[in-house]
């Protein structure tokens, strides 16, 4: 019986933004690299996608978004996460994301932005290295 | 934070309904850390207050949809509701893709409803003692009713009924294979039958070959489990169903919940005295010389692993010191 | 087609070939792969002769341009007559902006329109509902009510352009509006021309946009057949499509069988209805996409239009060859874009263009080369029309018909893709249909496995993507601004939305809503209702918030 810690990830489609192939790819992904997986479905607001973090304790949230609305919908969902205590939470996005933006994401504590075209092994690996040691 | 200081705040946050603190608490005894003992310790004295409901049956019956129809019902009668949902870890990947949730995703902001998605973790047994304490986590939490879903009739599977009080076990007409194909221990295990997806052709016939079965099965004395049909589309039979539960905790109550909750303690207290027992014993013999001769004898066929346990079981044991938890 | 004494010998010298020849080379040049497949796992030889094609019966299988099966072409003369559609799909921000570049892509050369419309307008929510904040123009134009619409054809008269619209749930609505518009300008509504995908079968299983369960949904779609079949004979009610679901991550026999499903659900749902299949049948129309591998997609094409006119014809009895014509819309892939170095998608978009065109299509939209980054800008844009008109006008193509026929491994790969695409047919009316498959997960899983499967390949370096695994840059390089939609659009269109729902005659959107509800609750046809209830205008939202109340509001079956 492996004592290892799973790690708990949870994928969400924020907004209505309805391409959920590269959520589902990077949730088996994940999955096929022994991390236990919740995927939210489409169209979750800000805050069913934080009281899932919170009731799920994960380690890790991933956000897929290509509908352009990650400015408004983000910073709501960082805001929600600070209020319920889950800033260590390691959290991460991927899509249609354009690249002047990313700094104002790293800074409200999006750790990293993946584009099209990048490996789930990238991925992975990311998570492996990156989620919160638990206390 | 010291230890004892942290698992006095958990505690006080879950008998409170903190999200955050059940939460925490779960996972800490879901992966058995340090502090999930003195947490169950000082939680379970507050447990005994919710109805505990088991849905089972196989995949793709609907049964997640038909919790989230359960759930929002009794929340119109203004009901909180825990729902612990068990999908299957993955053998070889160790990873579990946990698909019940998104099912029942409009609850997650409903305050008075709390919902946790576990994997098996091919533990040995193990589901059940996680799956057990987390169903208790939310109990002492005050929810009124707390659902745990599991899939099919596997041993864990079986282990988990015995902690509940209603068994629904939940079916769907034209799943490919035969209602006949039920597993056995399904048929055994379950108080309500619900034949799902009511609108399907075959519905109605399912439920009259689930009757036919029913008769033909070990009667469980007292209590004769009804059949019904639900679309958790629709809502059909979702009242009906409550009033099954209903019926089946007044029968419960006459006496029969505290028998079969005796047995299972007893049950519960040897699997905790043969989990320590082995924990302490199991480390000491390992240390032993001993261990690694055996083993190799065992490995060069010079002997067999129950006359070599024997051997072991025949040294006197050095005296331990009391392990503090 | 050939002679036995013919194909025997050639396969004598082929067998000796690959004995002496090819031996000879392989042993100092070994081949790149092991196995060689299309995209899609077809297999795919070194080399390919007549004997690959001794079954094809040039009379019964390929035909005439113009003749059943089709194969070659709907028409007798393609495009010596007539080039293909060049319609570009188009929409960002408020109604006024994506007016200005319909015009400024007419100007340009495009034959027809295409309005994409944003997240809310196609999920079915007004602009200034809570939802939507965020979302408005991001990747589409907001259309939230009649005005919106009035200013999206600003100037644009609706007798001289054929408009595609890419809406589903509120199909109705947008067809409404629009002839609603034509009633303004004028125009008889037997002669205004367009299409309505209003394919709802393709949105539980792949672009994801259902609004209502199957049945209601499935409902609405037939109300619109039935409703243009009676009083818009030019206008096509459903465009039945496969881009999504390839897009989604399906392979192309994939692609081209849920498709044609979706195509045999709807023939049948339109039947149930009592219409007679001639009496609809011809305004059915077909969208797929354009990807990666050259040879196989023109072969989908071309089974395509072979395989629906045996449907319309055999299972179907049509009597009326244009019952039995597969006209279709193409798209060069989305998902083959890439982020990096996006210059090369121009390139890409430029073959998958050219294989939509050697396949026969009736119209095409050729993607931006920004697409994987924004909404396309209008330098982007231009260059991605260019592209067809350098392949109409300059590549010599477009002056024979089908000049691909005959090619012994294209002949052979359209008679796989039908057959595969068959056997795919076959399966899902063994589980009943499309509805009970969808039920079953069927689409979802074998889109998820072939998903999955893909990237993986891309990941082991099986599947080369230039730019992404392979020829990567270290400094990238966008030679465009690339396109940003100010959020004034929002509040901008927020605006305007309430101040239309106090200027208004509210007592009539009541009434009109009120018997929209009525009649959803029933089963006569909501079009009329709907043309009646947007000329009020009751705006977008209003009207799916009846429907919802009435039919309920979809939960997708997740499988991942």
């Amino acid at each position: 019986m492996s004592k290892e810690r799973k790690i708990r990830v949870v994928i969400a489609k924020p907004g209505l933004d309805s391409h959920d192939r590269g959520a589902k790819v990077v949730a088996r992904a994940l999955r096929d690299a022994g991390m236990e997986v919740i995927y939210t479905g489409l169209r979750q607001t800000p805050q069913q996608i934080v009281e899932t973090a919170l009731q799920e304790d994960v380690d890790v949230i991933g956000l897929s978004i290509l509908s352009g609305a990650h400015l408004t919908l983000f910073p709501r969902i960082m805001g929600l996460l600070k209020k319920k205590g889950l800033s260590d939470v390691l959290v991460f996005a991927g899509g249609i994301i354009p690249e002047e933006d990313i700094p104002t994401l790293k800074k409200i504590g999006i750790r990293e932005v993946f584009g099209p075209g990048t490996p789930t092994s990238t991925l992975v690996q990311f998570v492996r290295k990156n989620a919160p040691k638990r206390k | 934070m010291p230890p004892s200081t942290r698992v006095q705040r958990l505690v006080k946050g879950v008998l409170k309904g903190d999200k955050g603190s059940i939460a925490r608490t779960i996972s800490i005894v879901e992966n058995n850390e340090p502090e999930a003992q003195k947490l169950m310790a000082l939680l379970y004295p507050k447990t005994g207050k919710a109805y505990v409901v088991g849905v089972t049956g196989p995949p793709g019956a609907g049964k997640s949809t038909l919790i989230e129809k359960l759930v929002k019902e009794l929340r119109n009668r203004g009901k909180t509701v825990g729902v612990v949902a068990v999908d299957p870890t993955s053998p070889f990947t160790g990873g579990a893709f946990l698909g019940d949730r998104v099912r029942m995703q409009d609850l997650s902001v409903d305050p008075g409803v709390y919902i946790r998605s576990m994997a098996t973790r091919n533990y040995p047994g193990g589901l059940a003692k996680a799956t057990k304490d987390a169903l208790r986590v939310l109990d002492a939490s005050g929810k009124d009713v707390v659902i745990v879903e599991t899939v099919g009739a596997g041993q864990s599977e079986v282990e988990v009924v015995k902690v509940v009080h209603t068994v629904i076990v939940v079916l769907a007409p034209g799943l490919g294979d035969d209602i006949q194909a039920i597993k056995a221990g399904q048929m055994e295990i379950g108080d309500v039958f619900v034949v799902n997806k009511a609108d399907r052709e075959n519905a109605n016939k399912a439920v009259s070959d689930i009757e036919a079965m029913l008769e033909l099965a070990t009667e469980k004395k007292g209590w004769k489990p009804p059949v019904l049909k639900t679309s958790a589309f629709t809502g059909e039979g979702i009242a009906q169903l409550l009033e099954f539960i209903d019926q089946h905790r007044a029968y419960l109550r006459t006496g029969v919940f505290d028998e079969r909750r005796k047995e299972r303690v007893e049950n519960e207290l040897i699997e905790a005295l043969r989990e320590k027992i082995t924990e302490s014993i199991l480390s000491d013999f390992r240390r032993r010389g001993e261990w690694k001769r055996l083993t190799l004898k065992v490995l060069a066929r010079r002997t067999d692993p129950y006359t070599a346990a024997d051997e072991l079981l025949s040294k006197p044991l050095k005296p331990r010191t009391r392990r503090k938890t | 087609m050939f002679e036995e004494q013919r194909l025997s010998e050639i396969k004598k010298q082929r067998q000796r070939w690959e004995k002496t020849t090819v031996p000879s080379w392989v042993s100092r040049h070994s081949e790149r792969k092991n196995e060689f497949s299309t995209v899609s796992g077809v297999p795919v030889k070194r080399l390919y002769t007549a004997e690959d094609v001794k079954d094809l019966d040039y009379v019964n299988h390929l035909g005439f341009p113009g003749e059943y099966p089709f194969t070659r072409g709907l028409h007798a003369t393609m495009y010596r007559g007539r080039l293909w559609t060049m319609r570009q799909f188009s929409g960002f921000g408020t109604a006024e902006q994506t007016n200005k570049r319909f015009k400024y892509l007419l100007k340009e050369g495009e034959t027809g329109l295409s309005i994409a419309f944003d997240y809310p307008t196609i999920t079915g929510y007004d602009s200034d509902h809570p939802i939507s904040r965020g979302e408005v123009g991001q990747c589409g134009v907001a259309v939230s009510s009649l005005e919106d619409m009035e200013t999206l054809f600003d100037g644009i008269p609706l007798d001289k352009v054929t408009t595609s619209m890419t809406i589903n749930g509120p199909a109705a609505m947008l067809l409404a509006m629009y002839v609603a518009i034509g009633d303004k300008q004028g125009v008889p509504r037997e002669k205004l021309g367009g299409t309505t995908q209003n394919d709802m079968l393709k949105e539980f299983f792949a672009q994801k946009l259902a609004i209502f369960p199957p049945k209601p949904s499935v409902r609405l779609v037939t109300d619109i057949i039935e409703y243009c079949a009676k009083n818009l004979p030019q206008w096509n009610p459903v465009s039945i499509s496969g881009y999504h679901i390839r897009e989604a991550g399906s392979n192309a026999v994939q692609e081209l069988a849920f498709t044609l499903a979706d195509g045999i659900a709807y023939v049948e749902s339109t039947l149930e209805r009592g219409l007679r299949v001639d009496d609809f049948a011809s305004r059915l129309s077909f969208f797929f996409a354009s990807h990666n591998d050259f040879f196989e997609e023109i072969a989908k094409f071309r089974a395509a239009r072979r395989l629906w006119a045996r449907i319309m014809k055999e299972r179907f009895k049509a009597k009326n060859p244009r019952s039995m014509w597969m006209r279709m819309h193409v798209q060069t892939s989305g998902c083959t874009l890439t982020a990096q170095q996006p210059v090369n998608n121009a390139i890409r978009v430029a073959f998958q263009a050219l294989s939509a065109v050697l396949g026969g299509t009736q119209s095409l939209h050729t993607n931006s080369l920004d697409e994987a980054l924004a909404t396309p800008c209008e330098d982007a844009v231009r260059i991605a029309l260019r592209t067809q008109q350098i392949i109409a006008h300059e590549s010599g193509v477009v002056d024979t018909v089908d000049p691909l026929a005959g090619s012994y491994y294209l002949e052979h790969l359209t008679m796989e893709m039908e057959e595969r695409a068959m056997s795919y047919i076959d399966k899902i009316d063994s589980l009943g249909g499309v509805i009970p498959a969808i039920e079953r997960g069927f689409f979802q899983r074998e889109i998820a496995d072939a998903s999955y499967k893909y990237q993986k390949e891309i990941e082991r370096k099986e599947r080369t993507i230039v730019g992404v695994n392979d020829y990567t840059v270290e400094e990238d390089w966008v030679p465009l601004e690339l396109l940003r939609v100010h959020p004034k659009v929002e509040e901008e269109q927020v605006a305007r939305l309430q101040k239309l729902r106090r200027t208004r005659d509210n007592r009539k959107v009541k009434a009109l809503l009120g018997k929209l509800h009525d009649e959803a609750d029933g089963d006569k046809n909501l079009v009329p209702t709907i043309i009646e209830a947007v000329k009020a205008y009751t705006t977008l939202g209003e009207i799916t918030d009846v429907m919802r109340t009435v039919f309920g509001e979809y939960r997708e079956l997740i499988i991942v």
